[in-house]
């Protein structure tokens, strides 16, 4: 089944009185469980595409399925609401909130979930997932007394905590150093591999889209060519 | 479902709050600030407007007084006071009967020379009454001695309390307790010296008075109803020192000849009842002044068994002048106090909108990430507001502590009346809250219209 199914999607901004078409005519399917990487240079329409994937952004033109639901006409409450259920965010710069423990960071998206959840339940799936990433021991440190490996891993755990279909993530190495970077691909690959999660990986870095199934290309705007398994092939994609 | 999202919301804010301690508390300082001055304010008004209102009721702003009506013969009236309709028991039945009376006194007057050894005075008030009188004047400190007692009045005693020019005059400094004054030629032992009251509103010496009881007064001193004439001229014993008799001669003619003993006996003078001159009543609280003048009216109708077609037999009158000016100084200190409130609140207020436009401003990353994980305008807006509002009540509440404490130091340090309010507690919580809201609103807002998109990115 398409987990997501793209039609036509046109995306403008407009600058003053100059339209800039940022988006011309991008359709594309993503199965369930497919590990998918978004590769473009900057300025390609990337990071677009991934918000309008995201549900943060409304495309101008064309039609957005989400397990077959449209939802390019869905309000922006709604949007929110299947962002906090469907769909795990991570950020290249992990945005996790200061000054506050790893595992409240991790509880943060039940606040706004509409599942009644008590206190002990989500605490207890917060634990969980912080264990599965392998920082059990630091559950009531700060980010800001973490490695930026840790961190990332923290903000992983963050975007499963609602069990979503969809794991999008922006850029999730550019502030890593290689071998944590490695780390993080590591457990991308186990979490679609096990837990049949689907994830999107947005980058400009070859290396890292070779972690991918498939790689997706855009540049002005429009897919290239896609690229199927380039991992088992050994081939790198430029 | 909504209810679990409001709650964890009110929580997010919460923890966002202790998230940076020192700014909230500096936040909060203002809104303490604002409302502690304002319980101080409200607080210190108050005590100065109840001891104001004690004042002036001192100089018998609530108080009420009854007259007899006119009496009237062939078209001729005599002017209020002249019909004798009021009686004791009148007096006490106000005071029984009408419960937004304080208390009540009968009241005969009498004007007419005070002698003690070689000095002599007349006073301007020699009142006959009952000890209450003191009660409804609230004139209850005496300087020396004490007041007369009701069984002096039973008794008709020979006893009298006398003000302090009476003091000045008569005994030239000394303790006239114990001493003798004579009041046409009755000696009326003076039992005590009421306290120093000064000048009423009309500027006339409300401390050359001479109390007695009224059964004294009435009975012994002036034998029928008292005029406001200068009764000393019928007293004997001046006219054989009087150069001037033969020029101004002080002995009045007697144009009947007298009757004798049997004829006197014969015809008796149609003697109804006792009456008295004046009923002296004070209302429970400067408001309940008509209220207590509606209930004596009824009072006083039935009890004179007067028809409805026919007017009232009596009239009451009360400090319209006094009671005007008690309720303009005690509204004006209301006003002046508000505004002052009003200030230092919005002073408060407008440091809580910079803090939180601030704060805004300062997290729209954290924004962005909230609304990217599924927060949507209204949980951000309630948020922010929601830590507004925690931070105006919680500077509240110290401020009102805070307000309290400051009002019993001064109390305690300047002896200044202060007077606790619950009205300017609760408002200071309202205002507070409310506050919180007016001025939270807008940053919060500003907060929930961002772009998760450029929000996410901000730097």
């Amino acid at each position: 089944m398409n987990l997501i199914e793209l039609q036509a999607i046109y995306k403008t901004y407009h600058v003053g009185e100059i339209d800039v078409p940022v988006l011309k005519g991008i359709s594309l399917s993503v199965d369930q469980g497919e590990f998918v990487a978004l590769m473009g240079a900057s300025g390609s329409g990337k990071s677009t595409l991934m918000n309008i994937l995201g549900c943060l952004d409304r495309p101008t033109s064309g039609r957005y399925f989400f397990e077959g639901r449209e939802i390019s006409t869905l309000s922006a409450d709604d949007r929110a609401l299947l962002r906090n259920h469907k769909i795990g965010f991570v950020f290249q710069n992990f945005n996790l909130l200061p000054r506050t423990t790893v595992l409240e960071n991790v509880i943060l998206p039940l606040t706004y979930t509409n599942e009644p959840i008590t206190d002990r339940e989500a605490k207890h799936r917060a634990m969980e997932l912080i264990k599965r990433v392998g920082l059990a021991d630091r559950a009531h440190h700060e980010p800001s007394q973490l490695s930026g490996g840790q961190q990332q891993r923290v903000a992983i755990a963050r975007a499963l905590i609602n069990r979503p279909s969809l794991l999008l993530a922006d850029e999730p190495t550019g502030n890593l150093d290689s071998h944590t970077s490695q780390e993080v691909l590591a457990m991308f690959e186990q979490l679609n591999h096990e837990k049949g999660i689907t994830i999107i990986l947005v980058t400009h870095d070859p290396n890292v889209a070779r972690h991918a199934k498939r790689i997706i290309y855009i540049s002005d705007g429009v897919i290239g060519n896609s690229d199927f398994r380039p991992s088992d092939s050994g081939r790198v994609a430029i | 479902m909504k209810f679990f999202r409001v709650l964890r919301t009110i929580r997010t804010a919460l923890k966002a709050l202790r998230r940076n301690p020192l700014r909230a508390s500096l936040t909060a300082l203002g809104i303490i600030i604002g409302v502690a001055a304002v319980i101080v304010m409200m607080e210190i008004g108050r005590g100065s407007s109840v001891t104001i209102q004690r004042t002036i009721a001192n100089m018998g702003a609530n108080n009420l007084l009854v007259m007899s009506g006119t009496a009237a013969s062939g078209g001729v009236t005599f002017g209020a006071g002249t019909v004798m309709t009021l009686t004791p028991e009148d007096a006490a039945a106000i005071l029984k009967e009408c419960p937004a009376v304080r208390s009540a006194a009968p009241i005969v007057r009498a004007r007419t020379q005070v002698i003690y050894e070689n000095k002599n005075w007349v006073p301007v008030f020699i009142y006959g009454t009952t000890p209450d009188y003191l009660i409804v004047r609230e004139w209850t400190t005496m300087a020396q001695g004490e007041m007369f007692t009701e069984s002096d009045v039973r008794n008709a005693n020979k006893v009298c309390v006398i003000g302090q020019t009476l003091v000045r005059e008569l005994f030239n400094g000394q303790s006239p307790v114990g001493k003798e004054v004579r009041v046409k030629n009755i000696s009326f032992k003076v039992v005590g010296v009421l306290s120093s009251k000064g000048a009423n509103m009309m500027g006339m010496d409300q401390d050359d008075i001479l109390l007695a009881p009224w059964t004294t007064i009435k009975y012994r001193v002036t034998g029928s109803s008292a005029t406001t004439a200068n009764q000393s001229a019928s007293t004997s014993g001046s006219s054989e020192v009087n150069t001037l008799n033969n020029l101004y001669p002080n002995t009045t003619l007697s144009l009947y000849p007298e009757k004798s003993a049997t004829q006197q006996a014969d015809t008796p003078l149609p003697v109804r009842f006792t009456n008295i001159d004046q009923i002296l009543a004070s209302a429970k609280s400067f408001q309940e002044i008509p209220l207590a003048i509606r209930q004596i009216t009824q009072l006083l109708r039935e009890r004179h068994r007067l028809q409805t077609h026919e007017p009232d037999d009596f009239n009451i009158r009360d400090m319209t002048e006094m009671s005007k000016t008690l309720s303009s100084t005690s509204s004006l200190m209301t006003n002046l106090l508000l505004s002052v409130a009003l200030i230092s609140l919005i002073v408060g207020g407008v440091g809580i909108m910079n803090i939180m436009l601030v704060s805004v401003t300062e997290r729209t990353r954290e924004i962005g990430l909230r609304m990217a994980i599924g927060a949507r305008g209204r949980d951000i807006l309630r948020q922010f507001l929601v830590e507004a509002v925690v931070m105006c009540l919680t500077g509240g509440a110290i401020g009102i502590l805070l307000g309290q404490g400051i009002s019993k130091l001064i109390t305690f340090m300047l002896r200044w009346p202060t007077e606790t309010s619950l009205a300017a507690i609760i408002s200071s919580v309202l205002v507070s809250a409310s506050v919180g809201i007016i001025f939270g609103f807008y940053p919060a807002w500003k907060a929930s219209r961002l772009d998760p998109i450029e929000a996410l990115r901000y730097e």
